[in-house]
């Protein structure tokens, strides 16, 4: 048998903890299907990647 | 053993303190607003980032509830209305509420910019700062023409809302911020009458402080005036349309009558029956903006025009 008592600051702070880790979990969710829904509109994901690429390059240049 | 009280000092917040921070009534009526803006905007977008959408708004409308909250500390330490709030009752410090407020900020904006478009975060950061900033840290202790200024804040929601669907700004947009913007002074004035709060000891510049009820009545009355063609003017553009436009004319002509039976009371009159009138108009005046923004709703899910 554990030789602690429950103070009532513990009851406030697991209320904190537990509400936190909620919010953590329903943001991840929440980013993960917003990613859905870009994706499957085919909205634009291709972020410059540090060397050019053709899709990246402006036509003219291409074309040349 | 003498440190077992120090807990008792700095009390640890339970997490609905820090719900309490963002305000939430006064989210529900951003979340609503935006939810109308965004809705009867002429773009579809989809369903999930719609609801997205209002939730970073909202989420924004809290964070700078709570910096609102971090930076009016002393004066709601004051008055009764606002005692039990988080920082003066003791729950949780000012600079957490500081710390929730910019990083709750920050997540609003930026989320809102992934989800919608960036214009419309942008909008978003300027009403945080707008509120935080221009009207708590500056126009609300230092001019009377704080509510009316500062309730530019309340009015940007259904702006971002349809910024949100199209990318930019409309006369319909404009519109709608118009119609919040005219209606807070009176609703908040028709408040101020009747919460005989300590303004004066918190160092509020209230109208009815600076000026007097007398004045504060007749600029009821003034601004029931000036909201009703912007109401109707509405009706008039792409959101509008018969439903919008019934509901328009009756809550304004019900509004300005409110407006003129507030005008009409002596002190004395409003003191013998406990402020019944201005206690109906402030409580007409919920009625108003909720069927205003109920109507646009309607009127875009039948077709307007």
């Amino acid at each position: 048998m554990p030789m602690q008592t429950e103070h009532e600051l513990h009851r406030r702070r697991r209320s904190r903890n537990v509400g936190l880790g909620l919010v953590l979990v329903a943001f991840v969710a929440l980013v993960f299907a917003l990613t859905v829904v870009k994706v499957r509109q085919g909205d634009l994901m291709e972020a410059y990647d540090h060397q050019p690429r053709v899709s990246v390059v402006p036509q003219e240049e291409v074309s040349q | 053993m003498t440190d077992t009280h120090a807990y008792d000092r700095t009390p640890e917040a339970e997490f609905g303190d820090y719900i309490a921070l963002l305000k939430p009534r006064v989210m529900s009526l951003v979340v609503f607003t935006a939810f109308v803006g965004l809705w009867v905007a002429p773009v579809d977008i989809h369903p999930f980032v719609a609801f997205c959408s209002v939730l970073f708004i909202a989420l924004g409308g809290g964070a700078s509830g709570a910096l609102n909250m971090w930076y009016d500390a002393d004066i709601d330490a004051v008055m009764k209305r606002t005692q039990s709030r988080p920082i003066p009752s003791g729950r949780v410090q000012g600079g957490e509420a500081l710390g929730v407020g910019l990083v709750l900020a920050g997540f609003a904006v930026m989320m809102l910019g992934l989800a919608a478009n960036w214009f419309a975060a942008g909008f978003l950061a300027f009403t945080i700062f707008f509120y935080a900033v221009i009207y708590t840290m500056w126009l609300k202790r230092w001019t009377p023409q704080n509510i009316v200024i500062g309730g530019a804040a309340g009015a940007f929601p259904p702006m971002i809302g349809w910024a949100c669907a199209t990318g930019g700004i409309s006369v319909e947009s404009l519109l709608m911020f118009a119609l919040i913007f005219f209606w807070t002074p009176p609703h908040f004035w028709a408040l101020a009458l009747f919460m005989k709060e300590d303004y004066h000891k918190a160092g509020v510049p209230m109208l009815t402080v600076t000026h007097g009820r007398e004045t504060t009545r007749r600029h009821i009355f003034g601004y029931t005036l000036v909201l009703a063609p912007f109401a109707i003017w509405l009706g008039l553009t792409s959101v509008g349309g018969p439903i919008y436009m019934a509901v328009a004319v009756i809550a304004n002509l019900l509004f300005i009558i409110g407006g003129w039976r507030v005008l009409r009371r002596s002190e004395d009159a409003a003191i013998a029956d406990n402020y019944a009138t201005e206690r109906g108009v402030f409580k007409l005046s919920l009625y108003y903006l909720f069927a205003h923004f109920l109507a646009l709703l309607i009127q875009s899910w039948v077709g307007g025009w």
